[in-house]
């Protein structure tokens, strides 16, 4: 059938349901908006979660020391592991599966002094790795903790970007000295703005961290407060967890299998977790929104209905001149798509524009740093225009299937 | 052309069964002009859609040009109605919102016809019935004679053998009918078989034979002519 007609059909339709139609497609935008703004929120939420995970680190597990709670080779419960940098090696060494392993040394109540400045604060000694595996990253002109400032224990500190802010105000800081507890250190960089939700102790950009070396020597701690590793594979932390007891538990003597000697905790696994609840919500969301389409989607199927009673005379004349069924059935399902279509690019466009609308709101607000901005990604986009080609399919499937099954000499024989 | 063999036709509304035609027999050849004759709810048009292949019989067989109806799909029903059979209604049956060219061009586009030969074709056909003028005229914009003949050139659009028409001038002036039952002759003059359903005593006369239908059944003792 030439477009024309097809056009010219649906014109005149539209022209005799038009308060109707016109509904309908306003019910379908409608849909498409809910549908697509929930998703959008969803989106939003989910990027701003992950990016506020990954300020702790990605792929990475820390371990605590714990006590036991299994005796073991003729040592009793109760006993306290506790780590050294000697663990850090021997992990590194034992397990080459890991990419990275480090400590970390922690002392709170530290005086830190610049010029008339004074403040006591969280001071951590770490190692290099910290860099990647803990997102130190510098800001230009700066640098983080190397591996010669570890051999040669060398006084230099990596601030937290509020605590630079706190002692040096804008003036710059990398290459000034400050006093930690009255010892001369300089800075070698201050770290990038990060936005971190998980934490142990404390948020990164308070704290001030210098070569754990450095750390051991200045205070005397013998042992580190925690460990952290990443493996090479990050699919692989839950499987290289078992590993790891066994390589700790046969060098300070507990039974792999005892749960409490360590503390584990997996940031790989818990982001895998986020994931799946992000899934979730975003599943919850699209459902929400889907339902109102679907409503709309009954809309359209009631106007097919409409039209098909008004026009079966006209599909019995098309049978008569030798209108195939297949050809009635096209007919109306495009004109149900047409519909769906119509009100679902209407629906597109507006949350697009309100969606790019609430971008340009130049809000910096705490609970847009939590819940992130509404985007619509390319796959909302692709999901809505699935939904939307179902939905019009199922909506104008019946109808025409109706359509299609008119008797031709039935709708002739009423003059 | 067409062999119709104790042809039944039976409708069933609800729990009541009317048979519309209790048993016909009938035979018409090639380029034959036929009218059909008979009071109102005789079966004439229910005869009409079972030799067009609107409808099948309840029982008894129908052939057309030599194959049986009964043994065709629903699409190669729909191939008959479109190639070998032209419909003409009482009531134009044309769509209200396409212009006579969209009309008469219908059948083609059904047929597959390219977009070329579909033009030429319907100016041909709306040249042939002397609307070449009103090709853009909506069924609004045309007198119901010029209504009727956009319904014939739409019949005639596939070149098929068989036209039938179903009480074409009954909603025409006598002028006007006088006409499209002259396009009809000429139609029968260039080889078609023509089959009108009529209730006027002077279009009958102008055909070869009159068919008379009573109650369902062909009425041969009154007097009708009989089968040549
Ligand atoms: N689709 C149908 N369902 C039920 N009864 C029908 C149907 N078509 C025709 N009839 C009945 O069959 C009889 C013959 O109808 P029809 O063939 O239209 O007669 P005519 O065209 O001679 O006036 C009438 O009594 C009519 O009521
Ligand atoms: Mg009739």
């Amino acid at each position: 059938m030439k477009p024309s007609i097809v056009i010219s059909v649906f014109l005149r339709d539209f022209r005799k349901q038009k308060k109707r139609m016109t509904l309908t497609i306003l019910a379908i935008a409608w849909g498409t908006i809910s549908i697509m703004l929930l998703l959008a929120f969803g989106e939003g939420l989910k990027t701003q979660m992950f990016r506020n995970q990954r300020g702790l680190g990605e792929d990475i597990v820390i371990l605590w020391g714990g006590q036991t709670t299994i005796p073991f080779q003729g040592l009793g419960r109760g006993r306290r592991i506790r780590f050294t940098e000697e663990d850090v090696d021997y992990l590194k060494m034992k397990m080459p599966e890991l990419k990275n392993v480090g400590g970390e040394y922690t002392r709170w109540g530290v005086t830190i002094r610049y010029g008339e400045k004074v403040f006591s604060e969280h001071l951590a000694g770490v190692y290099p790795c910290f860099e990647e595996i803990r997102t130190h990253y510098p800001q230009a002109g700066g640098r983080f903790i190397n591996d010669l400032d570890m051999q040669e224990k060398r006084r230099v500190v990596f601030l937290g970007d509020k605590i630079k802010e706190k002692l040096f105000g804008p003036e710059d800081a990398v290459g000034k000295q400050v006093l930690i507890n009255s010892v001369p250190f300089t800075v070698i960089g201050v770290m990038i703005e990060k936005l971190q939700m998980s934490m142990y102790s404390g948020p990164d950009e308070q704290k001030a961290v210098i070569p754990a070396t450095t750390f051991a020597a200045l205070f005397g701690h013998r042992y580190l407060n925690l460990m952290i590793y990443q493996p090479k594979d990050p699919e692989a932390t839950k499987a290289l967890e078992k590993r790891v007891f066994e390589v700790m538990g046969a060098r300070h003597k507990f039974d792999p299998k005892d749960k409490q000697a360590l503390y584990v905790w997996d940031v790989a696994e818990n982001a895998k977790e986020l994931k799946n609840i992000m899934f979730g919500l975003q599943l919850f969301l699209g459902l929400i929104g889907g339902m109102s389409l679907l409503i709309a989607g009954v809309g359209v199927a009631n106007i097919m209905y409409v039209s098909i009673k008004e026009r079966t005379r006209e599909i019995g004349i098309k049978m008569a001149i030798g209108a195939k069924r297949r050809y009635i059935l096209s007919q109306f399902l495009i004109e149900a798509l047409t519909i769906t279509f119509a009100g679902g690019s209407l629906g597109m466009s507006l949350s697009y524009i309100l969606t790019e609308g609430f971008k340009r709101i130049p809000i910096e607000s705490d609970v847009l740093s939590f819940m992130g901005r509404p985007t619509v990604s390319l796959d909302i986009g692709i999901i809505v225009i699935l939904v939307l080609g179902l939905l019009g399919f199922l909506s104008g499937i019946f109808p025409a299937m109706r359509a299609a099954s008119v008797n031709p000499v039935d709708s002739l024989r009423y003059e | 052309m067409i062999d119709m063999k104790f042809v039944r036709k039976k409708y069933t509304t609800g729990k009541i069964e009317f048979e519309a035609l209790k048993g016909i027999d009938l035979t018409v050849g090639k380029n034959e002009f036929i009218s059909v004759m008979g009071p109102s709810g005789s079966g004439k048009s229910t005869l009409m859609n079972i030799m067009g292949c609107l409808d099948i019989p309840s029982s008894g067989e129908y052939l057309l040009e030599g194959i049986n109806v009964r043994t065709l799909s629903a699409n190669q029903l729909a191939e008959v109605r479109n190639q070998k059979v032209g419909f003409v209604f009482q009531s134009f049956n044309l769509l209200p919102y396409a212009t006579a060219f969209e009309n008469v061009e219908i059948p083609l586009l059904f047929a597959g016809v390219k977009a070329r030969q579909r033009r030429d074709r319907v100016m041909n056909l709306l040249a042939q019935v002397g609307l070449a003028e009103k090709v853009g005229n909506k069924p609004t914009e045309m007198s119901g004679g010029e209504m009727q003949r956009v319904a014939i050139a739409r019949a005639l659009a596939n070149k098929p053998n068989l036209i039938l028409a179903d009480e074409p001038t009954g909603n025409l002036d006598s002028k006007s009918g006088g006409e499209i039952i002259n396009i009809f002759r000429q139609l029968w003059q260039e080889g078609h078989t023509i089959i009108i359903i009529t209730h006027d005593q002077n279009v009958a006369k102008q055909t070869l034979r009159t068919i008379r239908l009573k109650d369902g059944t062909i009425d041969n003792n009154g007097n009708g002519s009989a089968p040549l």
